[in-house]
């Protein structure tokens, strides 16, 4: 029930995100560009400009929210995030590296890099994790992402201090935004999107029993090596690709989830896909408001972000936690 | 046998000190190298200048050359001395917040002194440029300081909770990141670069002025840390343990915290934020001298101040005639010493 609510809001979002922006659209126009596309600059804006830009919202949305669920049940930390597997500062780096060395700077390029940075860096935060006393312990897996996030990081800002060129090309892409991506960019990502998705939410029962702790998941009959590898998977697949497309935007894979359980509560089964609507929907506004606020300068989609969703996050805090 | 612990009390004032054995020995030690250091730091540069004459002008001896005098006592002391109290202030300010919060990993930047300066800074770096610069430590400290109370006063609800602090911590720092970002991303080119310079961390033609700056906050702050460090060995072991001796939580932790956020704004104003300082002295010093914070506080104190002006030393040479900030040279220094840690515990 809450549910469909969900995704009939979902979908007036995505309705909104196409008929709404620098120029409105009519809402008759917007179902006309779908069922007989005429080629005017309208149907065009609908189709080549807004469509994707709302497709690509709506999963990475969904993704980065997921991912973060996961990656808090996973660690039982609440700061937790997919920012902890070090994917943001590796597909940075090596988006900055690119652009430094090969003078690149077309968003397709890009996709690849971060994607392949981000799924080095997680894998190698896993290897580093698994080497502290006890093997993967959250507190492990935490030190070993923030240790290479930071290294990472300065390795970047290094690059950024020493090249100024670099730096001006690539500091809209690493504000985050989902400007300027079409539907090419999204068909290439979408099979690493629905993966990672389908993973998470087959887990969601191992993972609520994993949340409780890992000696109470043992005594209940889990294999919690299986799980944790699979659940690292799918994080790896929905953070990277989210990333690759939408540059480092973390703020709503650290907030959706504490959002998500405050209102659905613990059980993994519900929250996922719960998390994956608030995600998308929260994504789908916050690029309007990216795109209407100062028009017609467009500001990056994640530094829009945390300035609607802190405040909201901060009064859940107050309400929430009681101790 | 020899006690382990050496005791300094006095008869007249109601203080006592109680500090591990081979912390004078280890604090000689870093003071030493400490000082070497900074006299190769102060020699070396694009006009060099030899170690005796080096001493000579810091000492005011004349050297038989005015342009040395000039170079080391105007130009390259005060850097390499600003260098020492960052070093300082980050240091013991990390050791503090790493006993109160129970928390290897807790560094001021929890409570939003970092991002708050960094807002500070970069607004006064690229939206007005043209105010002299010697209003960027008085902004930026002004810019951590408000953060940091703005965070103790969303999250006090009749009484402070460590968790509801850690999560409205968050919530400000992305407000105060996201806008930061902003001028990022649209501030003109230049000033953008000089921000990026600045919010690595750098003490780069550092003065003087901004030397004098800075003692006061770490000679009051500093020496309060030190006279709290027995209730901070208290508090390190817990609430429970700590109220049993008859200590008064609430408020003692009030004032360490304190403590704690004014010697990071002050330093983070002064030098930016320089990474890994706040998070490695307290852990190399316990290595070196046990974990009574008596002994902790001066030896990590020492490994802050020494650690910044080796990484500003490095930072110089590594790619002469490009200079790297010491922020960037702490930051890729500590996270692999991080992951070492991890490893070794095993």
């Amino acid at each position: 029930m809450g549910l469909a609510v969900g995704v009939l809001i979902l979908l007036l979002c995505v309705v909104g995100n196409l008929a709404l922006g620098v120029s409105d659209i009519p809402l008759a126009e917007v179902y006309r560009a779908f069922v007989a596309y005429d080629g005017s600059t309208e149907h065009l804006i609908i189709r080549t400009i807004r469509l994707p830009r709302s497709l690509i919202a709506t999963f990475v949305g969904a993704a980065l929210a997921v991912a973060g669920a996961i990656m808090q049940g996973l660690t039982r930390n609440p700061v937790a995030s997919p920012g902890i597997l070090g994917v943001t500062a590796g597909a940075s780096l090596a988006v900055v590296i690119t652009t430094f060395l090969l003078n690149a700077e077309s968003l397709g390029f890009y996709v690849w890099f971060a994607f392949i940075g981000a799924a080095i860096t997680a894998i190698g935060v896993y290897f580093l994790g698994s080497l502290g006393p006890g093997g993967l312990t959250p507190i492990n897996l935490t030190i070993a992402g923030a240790a290479l996030t930071e290294f990472l990081s300065s390795i970047t800002s290094g690059i950024l201090i020493v090249s100024q060129q670099t730096l001006d090309q690539v500091r809209f892409w690493l504000a985050g935004s989902l400007a300027g991506r079409d539907l090419d960019l999204f068909w290439q990502v979408l099979p690493y999107f629905i993966l990672g998705l389908l993973l998470a939410l087959g887990l969601g029962r191992q993972l609520t029993m994993l949340s409780l702790g890992e000696d109470v998941a043992k005594g209940l009959g889990q294999r919690t090596i299986f799980v944790k590898i699979t659940a690292a998977v799918s994080v790896v697949l929905l953070a990277g690709a989210s990333v690759a497309i939408a540059g480092p935007i973390i703020f709503i894979g650290l907030i959706i989830p504490h959002i998500t359980r405050a209102l659905i509560g613990v059980d993994y089964r519900w929250l996922l896909p719960y998390a994956a609507i608030f995600g998308a929907i929260f994504l789908l506004l916050a690029d309007l408001a990216a795109r209407l606020l100062f028009q017609p300068q467009e500001i990056p989609v994640g530094l829009v972000m945390p300035l609607i969703g802190a405040p909201f996050f901060i009064h859940l805090v107050r309400s929430q936690v009681k101790r | 046998m020899k006690s382990p612990w050496l005791v300094i009390r006095s008869q007249k004032v109601p203080f006592s000190f109680r500090v591990d054995r081979r912390v004078p020995t280890v604090l000689i030690i870093l003071a030493m190298v400490t000082l070497v250091a900074m006299i190769i730091s102060v020699s070396y540069g694009e006009y060099y200048v030899p170690p005796l004459a080096t001493i000579q002008s810091i000492l005011g001896l004349d050297s038989g050359n005015s342009d040395y005098a000039f170079i080391i006592r105007t130009l390259r002391l005060p850097r390499t001395l600003v260098a020492f109290c960052v070093g300082i202030g980050l240091a013991i300010a990390g050791t503090i917040t790493q006993g109160i919060t129970h928390n290897p990993l807790a560094s001021p930047g929890i409570i939003g002194v970092n991002s708050g300066a960094a807002l500070a800074a970069v607004t006064l770096l690229i939206v007005f440029p043209s105010v002299s610069s010697a209003w960027l430590p008085v902004v930026a400290f002004l810019g951590g300081l408000s953060v940091a109370i703005l965070i103790y006063l969303f999250a006090w609800k009749g009484g402070s909770s460590p968790v509801r602090l850690i999560l409205v911590g968050i919530g400000l720092n992305f407000i105060a990141g996201s806008l930061t970002s902003f001028m990022i991303t649209f501030g003109n080119i230049n000033n953008v670069s000089q921000a990026m310079v600045w919010l690595i961390g750098s003490v780069y033609r550092r003065s003087w002025e901004q030397l004098l700056m800075l003692l006061p906050w770490l000679v009051i702050f500093g020496l309060l840390a030190l006279v709290m460090a027995r209730e901070l060995n208290a508090l390190s072991l817990g609430d429970e343990v700590a109220r049993g001796l008859g200590n008064r939580i609430e408020r003692q932790r009030g004032i360490l915290l304190i403590t704690s956020i004014a010697l990071a704004s002050a330093s983070v104003a002064t030098a930016g934020s320089i990474g890994f300082v706040g998070l490695m002295s307290p852990h190399i010093s316990r290595k070196l001298v046990g974990a009574t914070q008596e002994g902790q506080l001066p030896t990590a104190a020492m490994i802050g101040g020494m650690l910044v002006v080796l990484a500003d030393l490095a930072g110089r040479m590594l790619f002469a005639p490009t200079e790297l900030p010491c922020g960037l040279i702490t930051s890729a220094i500590g996270a692999p010493f991080f992951i070492y840690l991890l490893i070794r515990k095993r």
